[in-house]
């Protein structure tokens, strides 16, 4: 019995966790809305209910820090929400910092780790400052006590008889009576009486329902408000609640307004309870009580059309899916001797079949899809408060939030951009003076995009800061022991060092950043993911990151293209054209290598079988194939191939998971006869194009200085 | 556990030489289809085949001990076994028995070989038979071992 109620708890404590840190996240999204001024009350309300889930559920797993740090967030947003006190951005910054706080309670409480006992003490304190602060009128005491009406309507001490009748299931939902009658003895004196009538036989007991009820009555300050607020989540779905002032209230003026409530019967009440609290405005003397109340009901009858699933479910459904895609290519390649003529129902089912799973992938697929969004929407706060911290001015442009990425590698994807946005406000981004003295306008700009291209998706974070110092990057590099001195190395080259291991430019190592490992970091998380990161820079006018990264599980159309005995697949979206090239527009320039003139340009030659190490393939490129691609950074290279063996649909395997990331293949897929064929990385083939016809010059050289 | 404890293996040949793997590592038994080979890999690295949806690196074993590729019919054996959170192929050249072993009986390897002796982990002696009994995880030690070579290979 007790093992059973461990396991389960380990089980809650799990999905507790998972949804703290959905509605942390959805607190700071709104938070951040709230701090650029879009407030409204809904906005309020809902940062209010999340924080107070988070206080619930850690009440009920006995995380005091964070319950206790929760409960003074909580009554800050009742004030600000009822309108006892005003939000002001200062207030708006302390209520960030008071999510972060909760958020780090919470991961505590995950982890099983202890926090300083005085961790967010300060925020607490300003936490708490808001409710006194807040507003210069007399904040009347009780909560929901702010008329608008010049009036001054003080709710003295009155009597309440409160009646809790929880429907059998409250206990499933995850509430707890016994947490609602602590609230409520927390709200003044307060006498209980216990109904156990509902109380089957023993034998007959369900463990997990509720049969008890309880009547209670209380004596208070606070009002009605204040009350249903502490069965603010079971009323009216789980629990019967009824609310009735007794005798007469202090003020007479209120009685009258409370007698509204008082003839209701007992079975319709939960329900209508917030309702005609939401309609007292007009007839009621409470009108502030009543607009939050109504305001929770409206929100909380929203239902989210979206449901839980685990990600290993969504996973079997891509992979089965994925099967089903190549079953049906080997179905089409089976069938494609047959002509429509002859079998009319085979080539029509065949082509629907087609449409159908392609449909079906894509609608699969978009389920583990996630808009970057969730990704971008830290960036604002970072900037914000980076530029604060560094003394720079700093405003963000954010575009295609829209665009949809994997799950894994938006989860992948938060510490590298991270780095480079405080990069960017470290190193790029000026200080205002410098940038006034350069002629530029003192505020920088940060510039973060996604967009899909070439069959993957491209993450850019540019600033039009200083760019970087090839000049000391080179000494620091020399210095470091990165680079011979003398060495030559082209722009590109020196600008692709600051992602060297340990390497790190800033004079002063800060606490943004400097300590020199951000960078490799960025580089190694990208790679994990099968992504790639390159920088372009211009000297004075900023820096640009490219981070591009495949979307993975994704079906793609290809081109299938053999060279010697081996068959690779080129993402469709990288192909410009194809041609068998001339013995004039093929040449090998001395020092250079193989180019291609092409309509007046010149396009590096890269040949897949030297690369690969592919035998039996076609050396001379007037007899083969090229095959004129583009790249994400937009360069344009020249693929020699044997031939091109037709387009196709492929599903993308990955190749590290069983075994690790091969230069110049981004992923695999299985062919219609079920053998596999790689997938190239065409931006990755040009780099190594570049080191292989590098090595080869210099070796030609070597052999022509040993002679 | 005890000493006495039984421990199965699944034993294989490559040449006249008889290696064994813990029965629990592995997850079927397969005759050779042909791999698709992955560029600049290592000897050893006989590509990757399509296990009913999933890529699996295919490891030539008699390679991996630094010794020639494999000539491969359609009479050699892949092993599919499980690594940590992989799957990964063994090309050998036929299964030969499955043992049962009990633990004490399992012999440490004489520091002795040169090559081999980082893939074993012991060697136990069945019906006068000795068996080399491997260690998956550093058989499949892709990261370490390939970058090595490879570099050194770049650099020769």
């Amino acid at each position: 019995m007790a093992d059973d109620q461990s396991y389960d708890l380990t089980r809650f404590k799990a999905t507790y966790f998972e949804e703290c840190a959905e509605l942390l996240a959805a607190a700071e999204e709104t938070l951040t809305r709230l701090q650029e001024g879009g407030a409204s009350a809904d906005d309020l309300n809902a940062v209010f209910r999340c924080v107070h889930s988070i206080k619930g559920g850690g009440g009920a797993f006995a995380f005091e820090d964070l319950v206790h740090f929760a409960h003074v967030f909580e009554t800050s947003m009742d004030a600000l929400r009822s309108g006892r006190a005003e939000l002001t951005p200062h207030v708006a910054d302390i209520l960030v910092r008071g999510n972060d706080v909760l958020g780090d309670f919470v991961r505590a409480a995950q982890e099983e780790t202890a926090l300083p006992a005085d961790h967010g003490a300060d925020v607490k304190a300003q936490l708490a400052s808001i409710l006194t602060g807040g507003t210069p009128a007399p904040a009347p005491k009780p909560a929901a006590a702010a008329p608008p009406a010049p009036a001054p309507a003080k709710t003295g001490f009155a009597t309440w008889t409160i009646r809790l009748t929880p429907a059998p299931g409250l206990l499933k939902t995850g509430n707890d009576p016994l947490l609602m009658v602590r609230e409520l003895a927390g709200l003044g004196d307060m006498d209980v009486a216990v109904d156990a009538s509902r109380l089957p036989a023993l034998a007959e007991m369900d463990a997990l329902a509720a049969y008890l009820a309880w009547t209670f009555t209380l004596v208070t300050d606070k009002g009605r408000a204040a009350i249903e607020e502490v069965f603010e989540f079971v009323a009216g779905d789980s629990a019967d609640v009824v609310i009735e002032q007794l005798g007469d209230a202090v003020l007479a003026e209120e009685g009258d307004g409370w007698g509204l409530f008082a003839p209701m019967p007992p079975a319709a009440d939960a329900v209508a309870a917030p309702v005609q609290a939401a309609a007292a405005p007009t007839a009621g003397a409470h009108p502030p009580g009543a607009k939050p109340a109504g305001g929770e009901a409206g929100a909380g009858g929203i239902h989210t059309s979206s449901i839980r699933v685990d990600l290993d479910r969504v996973d079997r459904l891509v992979n089965m899916v994925g099967e089903l895609v190549i079953t049906q290519a080997m179905l089409g390649q089976q069938a494609s001797g047959f002509s429509i003529e002859s079998h009319p129902e085979l080539v029509q089912g065949l082509q629907e079949l087609s449409h159908h799973t392609r449909e079906l992938q894509e609608s699969v697929m978009a389920i583990r899809a996630q808009p970057v969004k969730a990704l971008f929407s830290r960036a604002p706060r970072l900037v914000r408060d980076l530029s604060t911290k560094l003394g720079k001015q700093a405003r963000l442009v954010m575009s295609g939030e829209g665009t949809e990425v994997d799950k894994t590698v938006i989860e992948q994807l938060s510490d590298p951009l991270t780095h480079l946005i405080r990069n960017s406000l470290d190193h790029g981004i000026e200080s205002p003076e410098e940038r006034m003295a350069n002629g530029k306008p003192a505020e920088g700009t940060i510039h973060l995009g996604a967009e899909h291209r070439s069959g993957r998706v491209i993450i850019q974070v540019s600033d039009d800061g200083k760019g970087i110092d090839r000049k000391r990057v080179l000494e620091k590099a020399i210095e470091k022991g990165l680079v011979d001195r003398g060495a030559q190395m082209t722009d590109e080259q020196i600008d692709q060092m600051i992602f060297a291991p340990g390497f790190s430019t800033a004079a002063q190592v800060s606490d943004v950043s400097g300590r020199g490992v951000g960078m490799d970091v960025v580089r190694r998380n990208i790679q994990d993911v099968g992504g790639r990161v390159v920088v372009q820079s211009t000297p004075g006018q900023g820096s640009r990151f490219i981070l591009s990264l495949p979307l993975t599980l994704a079906v793609m159309d290809g081109m299938l293209v053999a060279v010697g005995n081996e068959r690779y697949v080129l993402p469709l979206t990288n192909i410009v054209e194809s041609l068998r090239p001339t013995a004039q527009q093929a040449r090998t320039l001395v020092n250079v290598g193989d180019v291609l003139t092409l309509r007046g340009d010149y396009i590096r030659l890269i040949r897949l079988y030297d690369l690969f190490g592919i035998k039996n393939a076609i050396t001379d490129s007037t007899r083969g194939l090229v095959v004129v691609v583009e790249t994400e950074g937009g360069d344009r290279i020249g693929l020699l191939v044997d031939e091109l063996l037709g387009q196709q649909q492929v599903v993308i395997k990955s190749l590290d998971s069983n075994y690790r990331p091969v230069e110049g293949i981004s992923a695999a897929t299985i062919l219609g006869d079920g053998r596999v064929a790689l997938i190239l990385d065409v931006g990755a083939l040009r780099i190594m194009g570049e080191r292989l016809n590098r090595a080869q010059v210099e070796a030609a050289a070597a052999a022509q200085a040993a002679e | 556990m005890s000493d006495n404890t039984i421990r199965q293996f699944i034993s294989f040949t490559i040449g006249d030489e008889e290696y064994g793997v813990d029965i629990m590592a592995i997850r079927e038994i397969k005759g050779w289809t042909a791999s698709t080979a992955l560029p600049n890999a290592p000897t050893y690295m006989r590509g990757v085949i399509n296990l009913r949806g999933a890529i699996v690196p295919i490891l030539d074993l008699r390679a991996r001990f630094g010794r020639n590729a494999t000539e491969t019919t359609p009479r050699h054996v892949i092993m599919v076994v499980a690594v940590g959170s992989r799957v990964a192929g063994l090309l050998v050249d036929a299964v030969a028995d499955i043992l049962a072993v009990p633990a004490e009986d399992i012999q440490p390897v004489p520091q002795l070989e040169l090559v081999a002796t980082g893939f074993l982990t012991g060697l136990v002696t069945v019906e006068g038979r000795m068996v080399a009994l491997l260690d998956l995880d550093h058989v499949f030690a892709f990261e370490d071992m390939d970058l090595s070579e490879l570099n050194a290979e770049a650099a020769a």
